[in-house]
């Protein structure tokens, strides 16, 4: 069902075919990019705009590639800057639906300044980190969310650096919109990234990508076979908490802490499992949702916040009309003879 | 100064004609001296003076009562003749306090009319101040005419049972002194009443008492007979016409808004603050209603990236900075150079390196203009020249950029900027058509980097039908736009990037030439020194000489006439507020002419003297 707001809507049924670029995508066989790029094409005709309102834009790194495999309006831009350049994109047409794809070097080193500031301000775009931990067009050096220890081509005894949780600088910054995704569920990156264009604001998605060449298997504590059904909780909201292979593990708030438990075990019952609610202002539970992680507790998938709050691009339109509607100035000859003038 | 005497025979005063003369009003933050100098240039602008004007503020926000640091200053400088600059050295300095006076007098002329409030120059205020003894009375100001006045004692004896708060009424002790130099210049105090009206509207018992003690002042100099010779500086001889007064800075931010109306392109900033660039984006958040979207960004790269992104979707997009905040744009500048799309970049020029002195004026960004990016990365640079002239230069820019695809870097600098002139406003429908190369919905011939015979891509605004594509920071394939490697495309896409500025020459204006089109010496200069250098080579020409002048505003490209005018000069030398930049510059774009340079690096203003005394050894040297 395509989403209702002030973009245009296709009057054309469209199909994945019309999203797929003619030029070839180099990313490396196996790469977790390859799987991003198949959720975008077979989720924007579901979305349902008008396939010129589209527009990817992008920093550098192999995730910023991304605009030259997908048939929109698309601007690779420089390192880091990819968030600010979208910003102007949107203020100035805010008729468009803006995504970026940016990664963990891109958004969290270089332009980590200007993430926290899109993300402050609620800019209406759509926000894909790839966070695969790792520099890959570089070749393989440590991020700011590679996990400290990690050895790397710069981090030959391992990182000494504590890693960024994104999520955590994502609702520092007041973010209205957080979700986190892995490049092994298709099904829900799809989901996901439908309700990221459909949030009014910045909706971050953080994809956990795999870098098949230069940090093979960084997220395999999450996405492994055997592993993946006890580490992986997706949230939904409404619903409470449950996650495990038997569907028999749930997450319950302790002494100030989440806590996973087994339902039926040391009394816990399924009335004492947390229910999800990602519309809660309050960032508090969700701040401690997304920054869980194995082996105590599994990682939180899905749409972890998501909130009404204005949108920039909305407030500076609103701006604009009240000023065309009230300042006497209408236009430049106006200005020019505004004031204080004389004639001789 | 040029003087004509004319005896009063009625009060025996003399009254001297002059052609123009330069007046600053200095003392503490809390003073006054801002509104004072604005009431007096207003003044004069309706008396039908010519003239500029230069707001001296302390560089600290709230620096200490009555020292050094905390003084704060307004020159104005009025002609009958047209003014361009706020002038050199004053012929009146009207000082509240010492340290005022100190930090002022090497800015006077000999012989300069000093009018000053001697209450203040107890010891504790002369020490504060650093002097060792009463300036007043230890007979170093000798060579001055100086009026040593018990203003504030003459203020309170006046206000003093007018006003409930005599403290607070002696805020206007800045009326009496301005009211004496009313006196002096034999200004229309009407004039002066109506102004002080329009700015106290609100507060009519203030605006009351200002003008009592205003003409209290212009009283107590006509009844004591202060000044047995008094000054006149006549109408200036302007074109017929609405005229206003303007800040450099306001005007560039006017000129950016009628390039808008006019190319139909909505104005986009994105900026931040940095002295002395910070008041465009001021003026421009003031102009919503005209559509102006004004992104304060988080820094000077978002500032830019954010105009890059408004560009790619179909803004006019401008970002406005000072020098360390151009460096900080650099890397961005290549990829609006690469992607071929609209782009102002404006810079306020100041004092450098690095934070150098954020409120000193100087011209040494023009190779970080022209050359600071990686790569072959050629931009259009212009440079406004009077602060007036930053509406029509900011317009300008904006035209080229938009009309021809390119970044164009807008240099003005700090005395233009922060700086005043009257100017005439012009009219809409008489500025030059802006035509923006906009792609048509489903053009089945648009390929993003197909060229026109100006060597200009078309802009393909997204959201438009039938004209999705990429751009962006890889190297171009020719037509196609799609990322390309091959080392042939890069070696012509990289030509067609220098060509297509080059080119914009055909459609600029030619250089002009003030004085005989040969002879001698070849004045050059650019920018903010158009005023001083013009002076000198007035005197020079009435001395007899064979000099003329060519002020550059365009600067990248060159004018298609300036090798022409450079062979008819036997000499030529370039002036220029830095090492050398335009000069150098000169030297590798026509290196078949020889030049001779001037320059000075101290953050002020080149003076008429020490440009004539160049030009004459260079005249004499054989
Ligand atoms: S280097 Fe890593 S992230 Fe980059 S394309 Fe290859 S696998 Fe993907």
């Amino acid at each position: 069902m395509a989403i209702e707001n002030t973009i245009d809507k296709s009057n054309e049924e469209l199909s994945k075919q019309d999203f797929v670029s003619d030029q070839m995508v180099k990313w490396c066989p196996g790469c977790g990019a390859h799987a991003i790029l198949a959720s975008v094409a077979k989720v924007f005709p579901e979305i349902g705009y008008k396939k010129e309102n589209f527009c990817f834009v992008s920093g550098i790194g192999c995730s910023s590639r991304f605009p030259y495999y997908v048939n929109t309006y698309g601007f690779h831009g420089i390192h880091g800057r990819a968030n600010p350049i979208a910003t102007g994109v949107k203020v100035s047409n805010p008729h468009l639906s803006v995504w970026i794809a940016t990664g963990d070097g891109d958004s969290m080193a270089i332009g980590g300044n200007h993430f926290i500031h899109i993300v402050r301000r609620n800019v209406d775009v759509n926000i894909m980190l790839f966070n695969n931990h790792i520099y890959g067009l570089t070749k393989g050096q440590y991020s700011p969310t590679t996990p400290m220890g990690s050895k790397t081509k710069t981090s030959p005894q391992g990182t000494i650096e504590q890693p960024f949780n994104t999520a955590n600088l994502v609702m520092g910054a007041k973010g209205t919109f957080f979700a986190r995704v892995v490049d092994t569920r298709p099904g829900l990156m799809t989901d996901v990234m439908y309700e990221a264009a459909k949030h009014d604001g910045t909706s971050v998605v953080e994809i956990l990508q795999n870098c098949i060449i230069f940090a093979d298997k960084t997220h395999e504590d999450i996405t492994g076979k055997d592993v993946k059904d006890d580490n992986q909780l997706l949230l939904k909201h409404g619903e409470p908490m449950i996650f495990g292979k038997n569907k028999d593990k749930g997450i319950v708030y302790r002494d100030g802490a989440l806590m996973a438990v087994t339902i039926g075990e040391d009394g816990f019952k399924l009335e004492d499992i947390l229910v999800h609610d990602q519309y809660r202002y309050n960032p508090g539970l969700q701040r401690m949702l997304a920054r869980m992680h194995p082996p105590k507790l599994p990682v939180a998938l899905g749409v972890i916040r998501s909130v009404v709050a204005p949108t920039y691009d909305d407030l500076v339109e609103e701006q604009i009309e009240y000023a065309k509607a009230n300042d006497p100035i209408k236009c430049v000859d106006d200005l020019l003879n505004s004031g204080d003038t004389w004639e001789l | 100064m040029h003087r004509t005497q004319i005896q009063n025979i009625m009060t025996n005063n003399k009254i001297i004609e002059l052609d123009d003369a330069v007046v600053k009003f200095v003392g503490d933050s809390g003073d006054g001296m801002q509104v004072t100098g604005t009431l007096f240039s207003d003044t004069a602008a309706l008396m039908g003076n010519d003239l500029a004007t230069f707001p001296d503020y302390p560089a600290e926000i709230r620096a200490p009562h009555n020292t050094i640091a905390g003084v704060s200053g307004f020159q104005v400088h009025i002609g009958k003749r047209r003014i361009h600059t706020s002038g050199d050295n004053c012929d009146v300095l009207v000082a509240m306090n010492p340290a005022s006076l100190k930090a002022n007098l090497k800015w006077c002329k000999p012989n300069a009319t000093l009018i000053i409030d001697n209450d203040i120059f107890d010891v504790s205020g002369c020490e504060k101040a650093g002097y060792a003894s009463n300036p007043l009375t230890d007979n170093s100001l000798n060579g001055y005419k100086l009026y040593s006045l018990p203003i504030s004692t003459l203020t309170k004896n006046f206000i003093e049972g007018k006003v409930g708060d005599v403290k607070l009424g002696m805020r206007t002790k800045n009326m009496f002194l301005l009211g004496i130099v009313y006196n002096l210049f034999g200004m229309d105090l009407k004039t002066a009443h109506h102004l002080i009206g329009k700015r106290f509207k609100k507060k009519a018992s203030v605006a009351e008492l200002n003008k009592e003690v205003i003409s209290a002042g212009y009283q107590y100099a006509e009844e004591h007979n202060l000044f047995t010779e008094k000054f006149h500086v006549g109408p200036a001889d302007l074109e017929k016409g609405a005229y206003r007064n303007i800040t450099g800075n306001v005007a560039t931010a006017w000129g950016l808004l009628a390039a808008s109306e006019k190319s139909g392109r909505p104005l986009f900033l994105g900026s931040y603050p940095i002295t002395p660039a910070t008041e465009i984006l001021m003026e421009l958040a003031q102009h919503k209603s005209l559509g102006a979207k004004v992104f304060q960004a988080e820094d000077e790269i978002a500032g830019i990236c954010s105009a890059i992104g408004a560009s790619f979707s179909g803004s006019m997009a401008c970002t406005t900075t000072s020098g360390p905040g151009l460096s900080l744009k650099s890397e961005a500048i290549g990829l609006a150079v690469i992607t071929e799309l609209p782009l102002i970049i404006v810079n306020v020029q100041r004092g450098g390196p690095s934070t150098g002195l954020p409120t000193k004026s100087e011209q040494s960004d023009l190779y970080q203009a022209l050359y600071g990016r990686n790569g072959e990365c050629p931009v259009i640079v212009i440079a406004a020249s009077t602060a007036a002239n930053c509406f029509y230069y900011a317009y300008m820019a904006a035209k080229f950029s938009l009309e021809h695809m390119t970044p164009v870097i807008l240099l003005t600098d700090g005395y233009l900027g922060l700086g005043s002139q009257i100017f005439k406003i012009p009219k809409m429908s008489e500025l030059p058509e802006i035509k923006p190369p906009i792609a048509e919905a489903n053009d089945p011939d648009f390929k993003p980097y197909r060229r026109d015979n100006r060597l200009v891509r078309k802009w393909a605004i997204p959201g438009t039908i039938g004209l999705r594509h990429r751009v962006g920071g890889l190297e171009k394939l020719d037509i196609e736009g799609t990322v390309s490697t091959d080392p042939l495309n890069h070696q012509k896409m990289s030509e067609y990037r220098l060509q297509k500025v080059l080119k914009v020459a055909d459609y600029m204006p030619e250089q002009d030439v003030y004085g005989e089109d040969s002879g001698d010496l070849l004045v050059v200069s650019w920018g903010g020194t158009q005023g001083a250098v013009r002076s000198s080579v007035k005197h020079m020409i009435k001395d007899g000489k064979k000099v003329s002048h060519a002020h550059f505003h365009y600067i990248m490209p060159l004018p298609k006439n300036t090798a022409a005018i450079f062979s008819r000069f036997k000499k030529i030398i370039v002036c220029e507020l830095n090492m050398g930049q335009f000069v150098n510059y000169l030297r590798a774009s026509l290196p078949e002419y020889k030049y001779e340079q001037y320059n000075k690096i101290q953050g002020l203003p080149f003076l008429v003297a020490e440009l004539k005394a160049k030009y004459n050894q260079i005249l004499e040297e054989k």
